[in-house]
């Protein structure tokens, strides 16, 4: 009895404490604890966001699974998207951070614009993109084509190249974030290591292989990760470069990523305990990488 | 402190030239916008396009903001960013003083729980936090919009790590000579943590101005948008009308992209600090 009330008087005397973390604690549980349990109650029922939600237990995980080729046209064009983007951002923003690192003139020019896109929102980025890549002849980028004697492209209407144009402006965008982190990575590598393999007779292509790569690994590994927790989240370029009347994911759904899915399925078909359910794939995909991250790169998550 | 060193004349001739390439090609797109922005329709679809504007005009401007509601717009996303900025500068310094100095029960548990929600993707509550703004009342309200991020989990996390490499000295002084604990916070801690508070600034304000999938789905009613909701929303129904298009993109980059210039070594810092992403 009096080791409750002890317990209590504990809390009471705490209690400027409780009041300091209660604002974020209570957000927290009402607006991300709340609706991931929402949510995933939801995952297993039939729910147009009017009605109630009728309980239908795994069928719409089977549905996504079994029957639902959309689902998986959109995992393949999120793969193609990852692996599309990730290998030729990550060795064009390792270059650029090397070559920014050197002792140059304009070296802060550099930094600074290749930067701003990530300081740009993606939708004026997109709509900017949409623009070049627009039609047969007043597009920019098919202008160049024609330049140097390629044919023109409908980039955005054909369904064969409107995920590579989409590729390659999220490598654009994506470099100058990329760089600053490599470059980050760069500066933890001790001079003295570069000064030894000199003394060793190194030329600067042993020291990049055989220092600086292996060096900025963990690097490589943060930098790598993070590009892969974005491009499986992608949706925002999607929307604005392929929407138009008919929904979503360009031409024969050839742009359909796996959030744009999901938001077509939540809030154009409001199937929205079906888009639950893909939601919360979205989720444990993205809570295994991390948990790989974290296994990886431990020494890295010191912030 | 510089890593790993390149010379002689020809490398240096191919780091310059992919440098400048690489520059280039960063900086067409931002010129094409802007030059668009100001030609006249028939220039727009001349043959061959041309960076030169033989008669550049602000009619795109003007049809701009005569068509759709502009000010408001801008309004919208500088009203919401700063409100959100300021109430997370607050909560988050608040709670993260809390979780590093203080000892109450319960303590680790609820940091860690915070902390591991960092591994949610925001796409698994899109569905049921929609409903929620809607069971509250809150589509179409700078409500939705505001209250739910006033105090990040990340901005919580850094003001904790930074404060807890202030000594602990320093509140035991403020405590003997009578400070409450709100009164420590204010005049010991605050002071003391102005560059978290900066970084923690910057990139709030920044993720709320680009913020566009949580106002797509909570926003409805056309005064209400915010600027990438405007512009999405812009290139749907004005889509062909490239150069009215492009001054909303103006409109939409510029202010950012001013910010960032100004501040850019503490974007840069932050960056590398934190790993964080606009």
């Amino acid at each position: 009895m009096s080791k409750k009330r002890n317990f209590f008087t504990q809390l009471y005397d705490q209690r400027m404490s409780y009041i300091f973390v209660a604002p974020a604690i209570l957000l927290f549980l009402i607006f991300v604890v709340g609706p991931l349990i929402a949510s995933f109650y939801w995952s297993f029922t039939e729910f147009n966001g009017l009605q109630s939600a009728k309980w239908v237990g795994v069928e719409n995980y089977k549905n996504i699974f079994f029957h639902d080729p959309r689902f998986w046209k959109s995992v393949r064009n999120t793969v193609f998207y990852t692996i599309g983007v990730i290998p030729p951002g990550v060795i064009l923003s390792l270059l650029l951070a090397i070559g920014v690192d050197q002792q140059i003139r304009f070296k802060n020019f550099f930094r600074v614009i290749y930067f701003i896109p990530t300081v740009t929102s993606v939708i004026a980025l997109s709509v900017i993109w949409k623009w070049l890549f627009a039609g047969e002849k007043y597009g920019l980028i098919n202008y160049v084509l024609i330049l140097i004697g390629l044919k023109p492209i409908d980039w955005l209407m054909s369904p064969f190249w409107t995920l590579p144009a989409i590729m390659i402006m999220s490598i654009w965008a994506g470099v100058g974030y990329n760089m600053i982190l490599f470059l980050a990575g760069l500066q933890t590598i001790p001079t003295t290591v570069y000064e030894a393999a000199e003394i060793d007779g190194a030329n600067m292509w042993d020291k990049f292989w055989h220092i600086t790569l292996p060096l900025l690994k963990p690097t490589m590994v943060f930098v790598v990760i993070m590009g892969f927790i974005a491009s499986f989240q992608v949706f925002e370029r999607i929307y604005v470069m392929t929407e138009s009347e008919f929904g979503i994911g360009g031409v024969l759904d050839s742009a359909l990523t796996v959030v744009a899915y999901l938001y077509d399925m939540g809030f154009r078909k409001f199937q929205m305990g079906y888009a639950s359910a893909l939601g919360y794939i979205v989720f444990i995909v993205i809570f295994l990488i991390t948990i790989i991250n974290m296994k990886f790169v431990k020494s890295k998550i010191e912030y | 402190m510089k890593s790993i060193k390149f010379q002689g004349i020809t490398i240096k001739a191919v780091i310059y030239t992919f440098l400048f390439i690489g520059a280039i090609s960063m900086a067409i797109p931002y010129l094409w916008m802007f030059v668009t922005s100001i030609k006249p329709i028939e220039e727009i679809q001349s043959y061959p396009p041309s960076f030169i504007v033989k008669n550049p005009t602000t009619l795109p401007y003007q049809d701009l903001f005569r068509l759709i509601p502009m000010w408001r717009y801008i309004w919208n996303s500088i009203f919401v960013a700063a409100t959100v900025t300021i109430a997370n500068l607050f909560f988050c310094s608040l709670a993260g003083y809390a979780f590093a100095k203080h000892k109450f029960w319960g303590r680790d548990k609820m940091f860690f729980m915070l902390l591991g929600s960092l591994m949610i993707p925001w796409q698994v509550n899109l569905i049921s936090g929609f409903i929620l703004m809607k069971k509250l009342g809150w589509l179409n309200s700078y409500n939705s919009l505001i209250i739910p991020v006033m105090a990040g989990v990340f901005g919580i996390f850094l003001c904790k790590q930074f404060i807890m490499s202030i000594p602990d000295d320093l509140i035991d002084a403020a405590k003997i000579d009578g400070c409450g604990e709100f009164t420590i916070y204010r005049l010991v801690i605050l002071p003391l943590i102005k560059p978290v508070l900066a970084t923690l600034a910057i990139f709030t304000f920044l993720q709320q101005w680009n913020n566009f999938i949580w106002p797509l789905i909570v926003i409805n009613s056309s005064h209400m948008r915010t600027l990438p909701l405007a512009l999405a929303v812009l290139n749907g129904q004005f889509g062909t009308n490239f150069a009215m298009v492009m001054a909303g993109a103006v409109v939409a980059t510029t202010p950012m992209l001013v910010v960032f210039l100004a501040f850019q070594k503490y974007f840069m810092k932050g960056i590398a600090m934190t790993g964080l992403k606009g």
